[in-house]
């Protein structure tokens, strides 16, 4: 055992009078991990724990109404049967931008680990990475530019044929999916990449002189060989898109009311911290249901 | 000369902190004889460098300033600072809640002879007042009403908003009070307190098919404005102003027959004021026509509630002609409202934006 091989190298050191006997394992191994799950506690657990208990009051407890503890923000979805329907917009909206952000990360990730190398390689990288260092607020605000009428998208349309309507779709749910997919790639182009990077070149060199075509290599090998890239790329995007507000404000218009504007409505507009935390907890108890459900094929991808 | 050895350095570096810790921690109370402390919004009007220079210079009186950045932020440090601030910046919504509570002490109207023209309707507001008592100076005010392109028909009536002839040309505010609030002019109701929810709810889903974008700054309204996106849109009065002046847009502000959606941020002195009689001094400069002139001329600022002061503005200035005081005589002004009322507002906004979004 490592903690045994531990002890051993402190008691050939100089051992003088005041040499004590070793210490139990089981507290080394508490000393190592306490920073960590201290950390954790005090910035991820406490928080939410806060935003638990506030779930379950009357009204936001700040001034002078008094606090009465209930269920009723748990009803929302039943006093208020509009939250319905945003909740099942928010799911497809997570569903769709995963899914685009899994094609075009994966393809992308492809081409960067079997066509380039070395120094071309680490440069690509980081140009792809390059316009994610912008603020997030830039790029969706440019994308409103290039998708309103008589914007980028439809002058270059004129260009070529002037004749053309508009096809700017600006204040479209497809706009929100749009401006996610590009707000949430490089996540998705990471986890592939790492997972690709890793698979021998041997096992693809086997398959072709074997006679494999492209698509068998694909399908057959990188697919599945790079499964816990895009698993894990796909649970890191899911969830924040499904609780996104900033994209469907600014890209949505009229159609962009998410789960994610409702509850920033919420904790900004409606001072209703109580019913925001309820929304938020009830949007988390959904994802972990789907992940639940799911979770047999998530862990064959991943062990696979 | 000593040269600046990192000895010499160090003992300069100690002798400035020891000095900056003494200076700071002297009681303030000392100087509270020629200072007055103003709880306000940054940049918002009483923080102006030179007015605050030549106010220290009329009266002697130095203006120190606290900021808040949200309405609950300015409550909250009323509360738990008694003693702090002589002058406080608050919304006509709000001041009801802070007098209930007993926050702010009656005005001395006879020291604040600029008073003697704010604008009885503003003066009125049953918010600012409690037994006959006025605990607030009305000090700027705006209101949201409707925005049109120049050159269009100016409409007479919210219903203007449910007109086919906009389909997919209208903004809305996305901000539940106002929209519940021109709901409820729409229905010919109380904005405050409207009695028939439904009616609100039903005029506001009424507009659906005309209502292309909801816009939450006031930089988002310009752009897609500029970008002609809408043509007709709720908006602020001085957010016209501001477009028309700044960004060169051509938008026509219009009040209809309803009248505006209206707010008036009050000057108040908090029941526990060490200075009182200097923050009355700085509230009749605040409302003073040499001060307001200049403010509203080189900075910009919101109307005032100094009749006299508004129409010492020049003759073509935008704000004048945008907040002309006949239409105090309609605005139904924001009023504060019970927490029980204020979520069934926030309700139906959310219910009608999740039909808008259908």
């Amino acid at each position: 055992m490592q903690n045994d091989r531990v002890i051993s190298a402190s008691e050939r050191g100089p051992t003088g009078p005041r040499s004590r006997r070793p210490l139990p394992p089981w507290i080394s191994t508490t000393a190592l991990l306490l920073p960590t799950y201290g950390w954790l506690t005090l910035a991820v657990f406490l928080p939410l724990l806060t935003m638990l208990v506030f779930s379950f009051m009357s009204a936001t407890p700040m001034g002078k109404a008094p606090i009465v503890f209930t269920l009723k923000q748990y009803r929302a979805f039943i006093d208020q049967p509009y939250l319905v329907g945003i909740g099942i917009t928010s799911l497809l909206i997570g569903f769709w931008t995963t899914l685009f952000c899994a094609v075009l990360g994966f393809l992308a990730a492809v081409a960067l680990v079997r066509s380039t190398f070395g120094k071309t390689r680490e440069m690509l990288l980081i140009l792809i990475l390059l316009p994610f260092w912008t603020n997030g607020l830039v790029r969706v605000f440019s994308w409103t530019m290039v998708l309103r009428e008589n914007g980028f998208l439809d002058n270059l349309l004129h260009m070529i044929a002037p004749d053309a309507g508009s096809i700017g779709f600006l204040y479209t749910r497809y706009a929100i999916v749009v401006g996610l997919v590009h707000g949430y790639l490089p996540y998705m182009i990471l986890t592939c990449y790492i997972a690709l990077v890793a698979i021998d070149d041997a096992i693809i060199e086997a398959a072709s002189s074997l006679g494999a075509r492209w698509w068998t290599i694909l399908f057959k090998i990188l697919v599945p060989l790079a499964a816990p890239g895009l698993i894990s790329g796909s649970v890191l995007i899911f969830i924040p898109v499904i609780g996104s507000f900033m994209e469907p404000r600014i890209l949505g218009g009229r159609v962009g009311v998410t789960m994610g504007t409702v509850i920033e409505d919420q904790f900004t507009q409606a001072f209703n911290w109580p019913l925001g935390a309820s929304l938020s907890f009830t949007l988390l108890a959904v994802v972990l249901a789907i992940f639940a459900t799911f979770s047999g094929a998530l862990r064959r991808g991943t062990v696979a | 000369m000593t040269e600046l050895t990192r000895r010499n350095t160090m003992k300069l570096m100690s002798a400035a902190l020891v000095a900056g810790v003494s200076f700071s921690s002297l009681p303030r109370k000392a100087f509270s004889a020629g200072t007055i402390t103003v709880l306000n919004w940054q940049g918002y009007g009483t923080d102006e460098k030179w007015s605050v220079e030549a106010f220290a210079a009329k009266t002697g009186i130095t203006v120190v300033h606290d900021y808040y950045s949200s309405e609950s932020e300015m409550l909250t440090k009323l509360r738990t600072n008694p003693g702090a601030y002589d002058l406080v910046i608050l919304n006509a919504a709000r001041c009801a809640q802070a007098v209930a509570e007993d926050l702010l002490q009656p005005i001395d109207f006879s020291k604040v002879p600029n008073a003697s023209t704010v604008d009885e309707t503003l003066r009125a507001n049953p918010n600012f007042s409690k037994d006959g008592k006025g605990y607030a100076v009305p000090w700027v005010w705006g209101m949201t009403s409707l925005a049109i392109r120049e050159g269009m028909t100016v409409p007479d009536s919210y219903a203007v908003l449910a007109d086919p002839a906009y389909k997919g040309r209208v903004a809305m505010d996305d901000d539940a009070i106002i929209n519940v609030g021109v709901g409820a002019l729409m229905s010919g109701q109380d904005i405050n307190d409207p009695k028939d929810l439904a009616a609100v709810t039903a005029a506001l889903k009424s507009i659906k098919p005309n209502v292309k974008l909801l816009w939450s700054t006031e930089d988002q309204w310009n752009k897609s404005f500029a970008a002609k996106e809408f043509d007709l849109s709720l908006f602020w009065s001085g957010g016209s102003v501001r477009s028309k002046r700044v960004s060169k847009l051509p938008v026509q502000f219009v009040v209809p027959k309803e009248g505006g959606v209206g707010w008036v941020d009050g000057l108040g002195i908090p029941s526990s004021a060490p200075n009182p009689e200097g923050a009355l001094a700085f509230i009749n400069w605040m409302i003073d026509p040499t001060f307001y002139v200049e403010w509203a001329t080189k900075i910009g600022a919101p109307a005032s509630s100094n009749s006299a002061a508004l129409s010492a503005l020049p003759a073509d200035d935008l704000t004048r002609l945008v907040h002309k005081t006949e239409y105090l005589k309609t605005t139904s002004f924001v009023s504060g409202i019970p927490d029980d009322r204020r979520e069934a507002f926030n309700n139906i906004w959310q219910e009608v934006k999740a039909f808008y979004a259908e």
